[in-house]
C-alpha cells in the first residue's frame, strides 16, 4: 500500500479551490477567442470580449472569475493501493473550507435547505469517490455555479425513442436555460445508466477537453448536430443575440437497462472552471 | 457603439429616455439584494413595517458578491438570475424601487409592473464578476448583515455597464428570448 498523508490531500484541495475559481480553463479561453473571431453582432462581440477581459483581470488581481464560486463538486479517483490515513471526504472538505476562505471566495452553501436558517458556509462539497486501479490519487474540483445548475434536466425516455427526440430534449433545455444560465454554454449530456448516474455522467462530461469529440461516431454525430441546432437559437453570449450560444456539446454514454434510456443534460456557464491534481 | 450616460438616483425623465437595447454607463448608487433579502423586504412590506433602506428611486442589483480582498471596495460582483426574484419584484416596484439589474428573462407580471410603475430592467455582463468589480468604488452593508453575501450592500459605482433589457414601455430587448 502507498500511504498519502491527510495533510498532502488537504493542501492539494486548498490549491484546487484557488486555481479552479481564479483561472478560466485554457480550453475555454481558446474557444472564446475563436468565437470572437467568428461572431459578427456588435453586442455579442462586446460580451465575448468582456468575458475574455474578465478572465485576464481575475488572474492578475486574484479575484474570483464569478461571484458565484459554486457548490464545489470534487471527483476523487483513488488507486486501490492507496491508503488515506483519514476519511477522504473529511479531509477534502477541510481543504475546500480553508481554500475558499483563503482565496476570498463566496460562502454559498446552505446547510438547511428547507428552512434556510443556517448562515451560508464554504462547505461541504459534493464528493464523488471512484476506486480505480493503481497507486495514485487524482482529484478534480468543479465549482458549479447554480445559474446554470438550476437548468439541469433528466428525462427517462423509452429505449425505442428516436434519436431526434433526444436532441429535441437537449435543445429545449438550452432554449429554456436562456440568458440566465450565462451563455455561451458548454453542454454536458449523459446517456444511459440510471436516473442518478445519467446526471453524474452529464456533469462529468463537462470535465472533458472542449475540443474533443466523443470516440464513438454516433455519439460524436449527436454532439455535432445538437451544437449546430443550439447555435441557431439566437440566444448568443449573455443572451445579447448572435451565433455563439454554445461552444461545445460533450456527451458521455454508459450501459443501461433494456427497458430504459435515461438522458441528462447539465449546462455549464461560460465561466467553466475546473482544476485537477494527481498525487 | 454609443454608450449613454446615466446618473442616479433615477428620474422618470431619465428612464423614459432609455430604450430597450440601449447600452448605458451608470454612475451612482445600487443596492444589492438577492433571494433572502427580497423575501425579507417583501415580508416587511406585507406586515406594513418600515424598510431598513429607503428604496424609492433606487436600483436593486441582484448580486451576492465575494468578500473583498484587502484594499478593494468589493470582491467579484456579477449579476444573478432575475427569474428567482420575479415573485417579489412587482411589490418592490410598487413601493418605489425603480431600476433592476440582473441577468436573464423576466415574467410577464414583472414586465407589466415595470410599465405600471415607470420601472426599468437592465442586464449586465453576467459571469464577469472580476471585471465588474472594477466599476465599484465603495460598498457598505446597508441591511441584514447576518445574511452574509445575501445582505443588502450599498454600492457606489462609476460607469457601470448596463444594457436596457425591458424599458419603461415594457418593450423587450430584441434578442432577449421571450417565454
Amino acid at each position: 500500500m502507498r500511504k498519502i498523508s491527510a495533510h498532502t490531500i488537504y493542501e492539494a484541495t486548498k490549491a484546487l479551490a484557488y486555481k479552479a475559481n481564479i483561472y478560466l480553463r485554457p480550453d475555454m479561453v481558446r474557444a472564446l477567442r475563436q468565437a470572437l473571431s467568428r461572431e459578427r453582432s456588435g453586442k455579442a462581440r462586446r460580451a465575448l470580449q468582456a468575458i475574455i477581459d474578465n478572465a485576464a483581470k481575475a488572474r492578475q488581481e486574484k479575484i474570483a472569475l464569478c461571484q458565484d464560486t459554486g457548490l464545489p463538486v470534487v471527483f476523487a479517483e483513488i488507486g486501490h493501493e492507496v491508503l488515506c490515513e483519514q476519511p477522504l471526504a473529511e479531509v477534502i472538505n477541510a481543504g475546500v473550507m480553508d481554500g475558499y476562505r483563503a482565496a476570498y471566495l463566496r460562502a454559498s452553501i446552505q446547510a438547511d435547505p428547507l428552512g434556510r436558517t443556517a448562515k451560508p458556509a464554504y462547505a461541504p462539497a459534493v464528493v464523488h469517490v471512484d476506486i480505480v486501479r493503481g497507486r495514485r490519487l487524482k482529484m478534480t474540483l468543479l465549482p458549479k455555479g447554480f445559474g446554470s445548475e438550476n437548468k439541469a434536466r433528466v428525462m427517462m425516455f423509452n429505449p425505442t425513442v428516436e434519436q431526434k427526440l433526444i436532441e429535441d430534449f437537449v435543445v429545449e433545455a438550452v432554449r429554456a436555460a436562456g440568458a440566465a444560465a450565462c451563455p455561451p454554454f458548454i453542454i454536458g449530456i449523459g446517456i444511459g445508466g440510471t436516473q442518478d448516474s445519467a446526471g453524474l455522467l452529464a456533469k462529468k462530461a463537462l470535465l472533458r477537453d472542449m475540443r474533443s469529440a466523443s470516440p464513438k461516431p454516433d455519439v460524436a454525430l449527436l454532439e455535432k448536430r445538437v451544437l449546430e441546432r443550439v447555435n441557431k437559437l439566437g440566444i448568443g453570449p449573455m443572451g445579447l443575440g448572435g451565433h455563439t450560444t454554445a461552444l461545445a456539446v460533450l456527451a458521455q454514454t454508459a450501459p443501461t437497462h433494456i427497458a430504459g434510456m435515461p438522458v441528462a443534460v447539465n449546462i455549464s456557464c461560460h465561466a467553466l472552471r475546473s482544476a485537477s491534481v494527481t498525487i | 457603439m454609443i454608450m449613454k450616460k446615466l446618473d442616479g438616483p433615477l428620474t422618470d425623465k431619465a428612464i423614459i429616455s432609455l430604450r430597450s437595447g440601449d447600452e448605458v454607463a451608470y454612475s451612482g448608487v445600487m443596492y444589492t439584494a438577492r433571494d433572502q433579502a427580497h423575501k425579507r423586504l417583501a415580508d416587511l412590506i406585507k406586515k406594513g413595517k418600515k424598510l431598513p433602506v429607503d428604496l424609492r428611486g433606487q436600483i436593486m442589483y441582484y448580486c451576492g458578491p465575494t468578500p473583498a480582498r484587502p484594499g478593494n471596495a468589493i470582491g467579484s460582483c456579477g449579476p444573478t438570475t432575475a427569474g428567482r426574484m420575479d415573485a417579489f419584484a412587482p411589490l418592490l416596484l410598487k413601493h418605489g424601487v425603480q431600476g433592476m439589474v440582473a441577468k436573464g428573462e423576466r415574467s410577464n407580471e414583472v414586465r407589466k409592473a415595470i410599465t405600471q410603475y415607470h420601472g426599468i430592467y437592465f442586464v449586465t455582463y453576467a459571469g464577469c464578476g472580476a471585471l465588474l468589480q472594477g466599476f465599484v468604488k465603495s460598498s457598505r452593508v446597508a441591511a441584514f448583515p447576518e445574511l452574509g453575501a445575501e445582505a443588502i450592500y450599498e454600492l457606489r459605482v462609476e460607469n457601470f455597464p448596463l444594457v436596457v433589457a425591458i424599458d419603461a414601455r415594457g418593450k423587450l430587448m430584441k434578442t432577449t428570448a421571450e417565454e
